[in-house]
């Protein structure tokens, strides 16, 4: 199968990679770059599991050829603490119990920092509006909303 | 969170120290950096796609198979056939004595339900396995199908699984699971009031966010590792072990974090026939359910119809209860044989009756094997129970939460199966219930208690 390059940055490092034409940028991620936090759980865009920040838009990355990503900035969750401290989504999850097998989680954390960095102060509304693409079997929405709205309010206080 | 420590206050210490409180969940903190690890994280040079070719009919015969087409299509490596697995019919829990072996891991002569896996492609990439999965050809004679279990009961419907030979199982009792206690006829001659109704509901999918699947290394000696998000790894590894009779030293299951389960993750669908293709090939080889198999291949709660008949008396007291409690295995027993039977010690529900007979059925259909999910066989049986309990309050003008206390389960109390009742709390949870849902019941039930005389 033809190969094609795809060059991008991920989590702030550049990577650049020969993939078969036609591959997602889901796969490539986790079978050619070793990032595993994007998860496959239906590969045809209905549930948000594979959810990644592409030039600061939420992406399907099982609907998003690698080779449309050429020189684009792509961030996941694997690279959202920074020298090991969390991001305060990540604490909020966890202090909210916003995750129970984990499979849901990266794709919900993604769309979550696209809203918060849109939208520093959502509404309950906006949060649930925000998360309609991503489906969690396990938690239950509420805390996963609560902990969002956790986060927000940590970031506002921090910036305070 | 709240501890409500009144209730068995002379049952406690005051030294408890993780009851009562909020904790972390120990493995969150590699969920929410992407650090956890899930069987699919990972690929090996080589590996292999596993796609199934499925039947598309509910119950047919296999004329032909004719693999020439797809196995000339470019990337694929073998097709597996029933010829290729060296003990073909299994049945789950045959590890514990419970059979008879009744499902091929690959169709042989029948399909008896849509869906049914047939043959298994291997290819070097999932769209090779999948433009050759297409290319395969088989003939079938399309037989009737009975998809529900009136059907399936039917004097002359045809038989599903000859395996059994009827579309029930037979258990050493007979047909069906049966619990006797006291005379219910006579408890109906007695009552002030019967009721009988009949309860249906359908499967429902466990839907986990992960779908099933197993990657499967060949080690070079021929032992082999399977990495599986199984729920049940020894049901795993024992069946493994007798589909492709290899020894178990020779089968290293890896297990981990499960995206998800609620029971969907019991049976054992994926890890005997990837194992065997690695085997064959050679090759690393995943078989990962797309999201459709997950939804219509992987095996749901089953279908179940429930006839409840109660003899109730004006003062509230259940004094007879008869149970008709029909499970819908689909085409396979997988884990039915045992829901059923487990419904028939729960039916009686948390209440002390004194004449109960009961009768569950493990019903064969031409539907996608039913299984585990949480709570299988009790879980509908209490739907059915709960809703019987409010129309019969509502049949004496009683309120239905008062209701329940008056025969709620006591500790000492006998079950309908011969278990004293011990440690109840079903009387403090309703006590609890009744204050945070400000339904108020009459003082002499906010003062029983669920102990013995109490
Ligand atoms: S895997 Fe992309 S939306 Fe489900
Ligand atoms: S935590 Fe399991 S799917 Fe969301």
């Amino acid at each position: 199968m033809a190969k094609v390059p795809v060059q991008f940055s991920l989590n702030g490092e550049e990577k650049a990679e020969f993939v078969d034409s036609g591959s997602t940028l889901l796969k490539v991620l986790r079978d050619k770059m070793g990032d595993t936090s994007p998860k496959g759980g239906c590969l045809q865009g209905t549930c948000g599991s594979c959810s990644v920040v592409v030039d600061g838009e939420l992406r399907l990355s099982c609907l998003t050829l690698a080779e449309t990503c050429d020189g684009a900035d792509i961030q996941t969750t694997a690279g959202l603490a920074s020298d090991g401290v969390l991001h305060p989504l990540q604490r909020a999850f966890m202090d909210e119990f916003a995750a129970q097998c984990g499979f849901c989680t990266p794709g919900m954390i993604m769309a979550a920092k696209v809203l918060l960095d849109a939208n520093p102060d959502p509404t309950r509304e906006d949060v649930i509006e925000a998360l309609s693409g991503n489906v969690c079997r396990c938690t239950g929405y509420e805390p996963i909303i609560r902990a969002v709205l956790t986060a927000a309010r940590s970031n506002s206080q921090n910036a305070a | 969170m709240k501890l409500a420590k009144d209730y068995f206050a002379d049952q406690r210490t005051e030294e408890l120290k993780e009851l009562g409180q909020g904790l972390q969940r120990s493995d969150v903190p590699g969920h929410v950096t992407g650090k956890t690890s899930y069987f699919a994280d990972r690929t090996f040079p080589g590996m292999l796609c596993l796609r199934m070719v499925r039947s598309p009919h509910h119950h047919a015969r296999i004329r032909s198979v004719d693999l020439s087409e797809a196995e000339r299509h470019p990337g694929v490596h073998r097709i597996l056939t029933h010829k290729d697995i060296p003990h073909n019919l299994y049945t789950i829990l045959i590890l514990i004595q419970v059979g008879p072996e009744d499902e091929h891991v690959l169709a042989e002569d029948k399909v008896r339900w849509k869906g049914e896996a047939v043959v298994a492609v291997l290819a070097d990439s999932e769209w090779a396995a999948n433009e050759a999965a297409a290319k395969v050809r088989i003939d079938y004679e399309v037989l009737p199908s009975v998809l529900d279990i009136d059907a399936a009961l039917a004097p002359d419907a045809p038989i599903v699984n000859e395996h059994h030979g009827q579309n029930h199982y037979m258990y050493d009792s007979g047909p069906s699971r049966k619990v006797r206690y006291g005379d219910v006829e006579k408890g109906f001659a007695e009552a002030d009031h019967i009721l009988e109704q009949t309860y249906y509901s359908s499967p429902i999918e466990q839907a986990p966010m992960e779908t099933t699947g197993c990657i499967v290394t060949p080690d070079g000696n021929d032992r082999f590792t399977c990495y599986t998000n199984t729920q049940a790894m020894f049901f795993t590894l024992d069946n493994t072990s007798i589909i492709l009779q290899m020894p178990g030293h020779k089968l290293h299951m890896v297990g981990g974090t499960v995206g998800g389960g609620f029971g969907g993750k019991v049976d054992v669908t994926v890890e005997p026939i990837a194992i065997l293709a690695a085997k064959l090939t050679g090759r690393p080889v995943s078989f990962i359910y797309s999201r459709y198999e997950e939804m219509q291949v992987s095996s749901p709660r089953a279908a179940e119809k429930i006839v409840l008949k109660d003899g109730v008396m004006n003062d509230g007291h259940i004094v007879a209860r008869q149970v008709w409690g029909y499970t819908d295995a689909g085409a396979y027993s997988r884990h039915s044989p045992y829901g059923a039977q487990k419904g028939a010690a729960h039916y009686p529900g948390p209440y002390t009756i004194p004449n109960v007979w009961v009768d569950t059925w493990c019903v064969y259909t031409n539907r996608t094997p039913s299984s585990a999910m949480r709570g299988f066989g009790v879980t509908i049986a209490d739907f059915a129970l709960e809703v019987q309990m409010d129309k019969l309050a509502r049949l004496i003008g009683m309120d239905p939460l008062e209701f329940r206390f008056i025969n709620a389960y006591r500790d000492g109390d006998m079950k309908a199966h011969r278990q004293p009742t011990t440690g109840a709390a079903l009387i403090e949870c309703m006590q609890e219930a009744s204050r945070v849902a400000s339904w108020p019941v009459a003082e002499k039930y906010m003062q029983m208690s669920s102990y013995k005389g109490g």
